[in-house]
């Protein structure tokens, strides 16, 4: 019934670590970004990235604040327009000219750093939306299956609060609830437990994990390290726009090759973040 | 109860009292007071004309009805052309602008005249020559301009990420403002929006230069027929009344909508 709960478990998990290292497997990579370009007026974004996440796998975007972490996760979304390189969902070319963005979102869910919840509907009408709208599925089916979701997440006893009726780590589990409802293929989440009061991340953290147990494809932009290194298959270091260092969460965090990564990870170390 | 507050009312009172003793003395004692009250304030037209003038009225309560219905409708349409985005939508939102800007430069009576004067002038076969539809026209010509400034206002405070937040879930971009961005759009101007109606509510009186037999135009003949004004005294209180608690109630809802945004802020 929920259609993201991979029940390959843990051995697509390998496959897909597998093939971030290894050779090319027969399906094609779940998200492919290919020199990507992005550019705010005069300012330089993102300075051709390159990216491939498998299905299944779990990758960390860290770096400082400007280092285009949240930009690539909206230009994947299509929400930024790029103004160069290619980005690829399972093979297929989505920046490709006449490519219907709508159909490309349904399967990209996105959770945002400021919740974004719409606040003139119940948590249910918020997780509703879109598969009745988007989807065509009735009240009840919508419902349903929102319901179930809730119940998963915690949230049953929320389903008709208005969001500004609940805690921040509420409106954030409720919007990660209502992109699932839309059972996404790929997932990003864009530093989202940086608007929470501290005692609020872990429980935000935790429905993170379960999803990476469930075998949900993520690429996250964190400014956790423990819940990096904790959960990611693959961490990428961002820095002036593109990616300088990537690996597993042991290469990056206890022997990172790049002086600015590990003048980033001693700057995190002696802020007790580490 | 509060000794303070009691004070206090008790000296608003005695101001009041004060200031508007002083008023009357100063009208009641003006050299042209006793012609004055003959002409305006005569009880015996008063209750003769209240009747009729109640009667016209009718007529201005479904001319502002229907007019609103329609502003409503167009404004909507006028606002979101003007909030699309693109050059591909650029000849809407120069339409939406140039009429916004012809509609609120044009005095409202121009406005009236021109179309209840000049429409049926044109002679075309089948066009009404009652005025009341050209009445309907130009007030909702003229009132949905200010009135799609209002819807636009609104649409332009609901911030970008409501709109990414719906697009990310795949929602076209006029679901996107129909179901996320227009209801918090339109919550958030009822009080402007009530304040435009308040206006439109007094205007309907200007139709009564094409000739429609309202409230005021009703006033006016009482007037020529009696040689007293007193029917337009009649008719300010009407007014009085209609429009009074509708000032209230935005205030209420102003008030409202600020102790919201405070809590909110907190």
């Amino acid at each position: 019934m929920t259609g993201y709960v991979s029940p390959a478990g843990e051995g697509a998990f390998m496959a897909g670590i597998g093939l971030a290292s290894g050779p090319a497997s027969a399906t094609a990579p779940a998200l492919e970004v290919a020199g990507l370009w992005k550019s705010f007026g005069e300012l330089r974004v993102l300075r051709g990235v390159d990216l491939t996440v498998a299905e299944h796998e779990v990758v960390c975007l860290i770096g400082s604040s400007g280092s285009g972490k949240s930009t690539l996760l909206r230009c994947v979304n299509l929400l930024e327009p790029i103004d160069g390189g290619r980005i690829s969902i399972e093979g297929q070319e989505i920046t490709a000219a006449g490519v219907d963005v709508n159909l490309i979102r349904r399967r990209i869910g996105i959770v945002f750093q400021s919740f974004n919840l719409f606040p003139h509907m119940t948590v249910l009408g918020n997780v509703t939306l879109a598969p009745r709208k988007v989807l065509g599925l009735s009240e009840a089916e919508a419902t349903s299956a929102a319901v179930a979701l809730l119940e998963r997440f915690g949230l049953a006893d929320k389903s008709s609060e208005y969001p500004d009726r609940l805690s921040g780590g509420q409106q954030q589990r409720a919007a990660i609830v209502r992109a699932l409802a839309m059972k996404p293929d790929l997932l990003l989440l864009d530093e989202i437990t940086s608007a929470l009061d501290p005692e609020l991340v872990a429980e935000v953290l935790n429905v993170i994990r379960e999803l990476a147990r469930g075998g949900m494809t993520m690429v996250i932009a964190t400014h956790e390290m423990g819940f990096a290194r904790d959960i990611a298959n693959r961490v990428c270091f961002l820095d002036g726009g593109s990616i300088l260092e990537q690996g597993s969460p042991a290469e990056i965090f206890s022997n990172p090759r790049e002086p600015r990564t590990q003048q980033f990870l001693q700057r995190i170390i002696e802020a007790g973040r580490l | 109860m509060d000794r303070a507050v009691v004070t206090s009312a008790l000296i608003a009172l005695a101001s009041s009292v004060v200031f508007f003793g002083l008023l009357a003395v100063v009208a009641v004692n003006a050299p042209g007071w006793a012609q004055v009250r003959d002409h305006f304030f005569d009880a015996h037209w008063f209750w003769y004309s209240l009747p009729k003038i109640v009667d016209a009225f009718g007529l201005n309560v479904k001319l502002f009805c229907l007019a609103e219905v329609l502003i409503l409708v167009l404004a909507l349409v006028l606002a979101v052309m003007r909030s699309l985005p693109g050059p591909v939508f650029f000849p809407l939102r120069l339409l939406a602008t140039v009429y916004a800007d012809v509609f609120r430069a044009i005095p409202g009576l121009l406005i009236v005249t021109l179309l209840g004067f000049g429409i049926p002038g044109l002679g075309i076969a089948g066009i009404p020559v009652d005025p009341f539809p050209y009445a309907v026209i130009a007030l909702t010509l003229v009132y949905s301009a200010y009135v799609s400034e209002v819807y636009r206002a609104g649409i332009e405070s609901i911030h970008p990420s409501q709109e990414a937040a719906a697009r990310s879930l795949g929602l076209s971009r006029l679901q996107a403002l129909r179901y996320v961005i227009l209801p918090q759009a339109v919550r958030r101007v009822i009080p402007p929006l009530l304040n435009d109606f308040i206006g439109l509510q007094k205007d309907t009186i200007l139709v009564s230069y094409i000739g429609v037999v309202e409230a005021f135009r009703e006033s006016s003949i009482i007037e020529g027929a009696k040689f007293n004004s007193t029917p337009y005294v009649a008719l300010a209180l009407i007014f009085l009344v209609i429009t009074i608690p509708l000032a209230r109630l935005t205030d209420w809802l102003v008030a409202r909508d600020r102790r919201r945004f405070l809590a909110n802020a907190r």
